[in-house]
């Protein structure tokens, strides 16, 4: 296995990587809860903490967790980190906690969360796993603005619930409801992908300038 | 990620023969679970502890705005027990004074009651509709309705909230409440205009009101006709407002404790 710099350790979650655009982990709460800005960005912090505070714990005590209880003792971590959470919104912030309702708990289950506590931070330094999750927890927050910046805008007209597109528009309920989400993802994935498969091609077009023809096993 | 040969657990399966890591005992593995679960619970008290009065002090608050606001900000109120025998002003024995069911009642500067606060729940479309409403029992009409929890369909059933016509339209709604689609209202003192696409998230509120003034309105009669004043204390609280959260988390215990002495 190649060993990764820290800058990759960092980059790779924000954007080559990207939890929910790139890995589809995620998205109970990327689907549910990125109908207004405001709600993305409490449940991305909530979920950025979680995931930086347990990757940060479950590196300090890997060596001491028995490899037979460890996806237990993960799966414990996180469910404290988010408890704490659900706690702190709620005192803090009730009229978003009360939005995200059930869904701060689902963090508990956020498979993007285990998923870097079994793949990283359970082999890895603790400042490597601490960049990793920082990394995957940001990029978890891009994925999410971009939603609820989407779905609010066409959903209700407006950004952080100041209105933006006037009086005379007729807001898109269906963006707000839960089809909305299915759509907005549909809508990001597919642009990533053209996206993505245009970078492919252009990368194709300048290493064979005169055609693709020959080199298309090599790619 | 290829996996570290650290986690070895299927190699041991399919080579008994062969423990290539020690397994390690049952006992170790129940004293980590032991010990990282005993650290979670700490924690999790520990936050708790800080973080409770907070909610506490959010959630009273909340309610006391609402009892204000649907009896058109009284000079003050006072909670009253439902009891099996009608209206108390003292909680029933053995029951805790937070949880146990009640109605506000408010009072003007004079100390002349304006009405009662009631609240109520029902299943809507989604999930359960709270409200509170102010009613006037004498005369049998509403004051003012507020839903204080919904998760109606935004757009939709959440006009039960956000459309100011529907909310408004309850004040002074004699009961029981008739509602009536848009358009179809004959100018009768009973009826409020539904919302149109949300029939179901407002007939529910409608119901809410009609079932607790049924269940309610005797027991609510009768304390009205006794001709209630403002206690001498005013209630909520004889708390000095220096810190408002503080003083709503007091509400509750204050004014149980003030019932009872």
């Amino acid at each position: 296995m190649r060993e990764t710099t820290p800058q990759e350790d960092l980059i790779r979650g924000i954007w080559k990587e990207n939890p929910v655009l790139v890995q589809l982990l995620g998205l109970c709460p990327a689907l549910a809860v990125t109908n207004t800005v405001p709600n993305a960005i409490a449940m991305g912090l909530a979920t950025f903490f979680v995931l930086t505070g347990s990757s940060l714990l479950v590196s300090l005590v890997k060596n001491w967790i028995p490899s037979e209880v460890r996806i237990s003792a993960y799966i414990l971590i996180i469910a404290t980190f988010v408890t704490i959470a659900d706690l702190v919104l709620a005192a803090v912030v009730p009229l978003i906690h009360k939005e995200l309702g059930a869904f701060i708990a689902l963090i508990v289950v956020n498979c993007m969360i285990l998923g870097r506590q079994e793949a990283f931070a359970s082999k890895r330094p603790v400042g490597r796993s601490l960049l990793d999750a920082v990394g995957t927890g940001t990029g978890f927050m891009i994925a999410m603005l971009m939603m609820g910046t989407f779905r609010e805008v066409l959903g209700n007209g407006s950004i952080m619930g100041f209105s933006i597109l006037g009086e005379n528009f007729e807001p898109w309920i269906v963006m707000i409801l839960p089809p909305g989400g299915f759509l907005t993802l549909g809508f990001i994935l597919l642009t990533f992908g053209w996206w993505k498969e245009r970078q492919a091609e252009s990368i194709r077009v300048r290493q064979w300038p005169h055609g693709v023809a020959s080199g298309e096993e090599a790619v | 990620m290829k996996e570290l040969p650290t986690v070895s657990s299927d190699a041991n399966g399919s080579d008994p023969a062969m423990p290539a890591a020690p397994q390690a005992s049952s006992a170790r593995l129940m004293a980590t679970l032991a010990i990282a679960g005993a650290f979670a619970g700490l924690v999790i008290v520990l936050v708790f502890q800080w973080a409770d009065p907070q909610i506490q002090a959010h959630r009273a608050a909340a309610l006391r705005a609402a009892v204000l606001e649907v009896l058109s900000q009284p000079a003050s109120y006072q909670s009253l027990y439902v009891t099996s025998g009608g209206l108390s002003e003292t909680p029933p024995e053995g029951v805790d004074t937070v949880t146990a069911e009640k109605v506000f009642l408010g009072f003007d500067e004079s100390g002349d009651p304006v009405g009662y606060a009631v609240t109520g729940a029902e299943p809507g479309f989604q999930d359960f509709i709270h409200l509170i409403f102010g009613y006037d029992a004498a005369a049998g009409s509403l004051l003012g309705m507020k839903v204080l929890e919904s998760k109606e369909t935004p757009g939709l059933g959440d006009k039960i909230f956000k459309d100011m016509d529907f909310v408004n339209g309850f004040q002074g709604v004699e009961t029981p409440i008739v509602g009536v689609k848009q358009g179809a209202a004959t100018g009768s003192d009973d009826e409020v205009d539904m919302i149109t696409g949300a029939t179901i998230s407002s007939r529910t509120v409608i119901g809410i009101i009609n079932h607790r003034v049924e269940a309610l309105g005797a027991d609510l009669e009768a304390h009205a006709a006794t001709a209630p004043r403002a206690p001498a204390i005013p209630s909520p609280d004889p708390i000095p407002a220096d810190d408002a959260a503080e003083s709503a988390v007091m509400d509750d215990a204050a004014e149980g404790g003030e019932a009872g002495s």
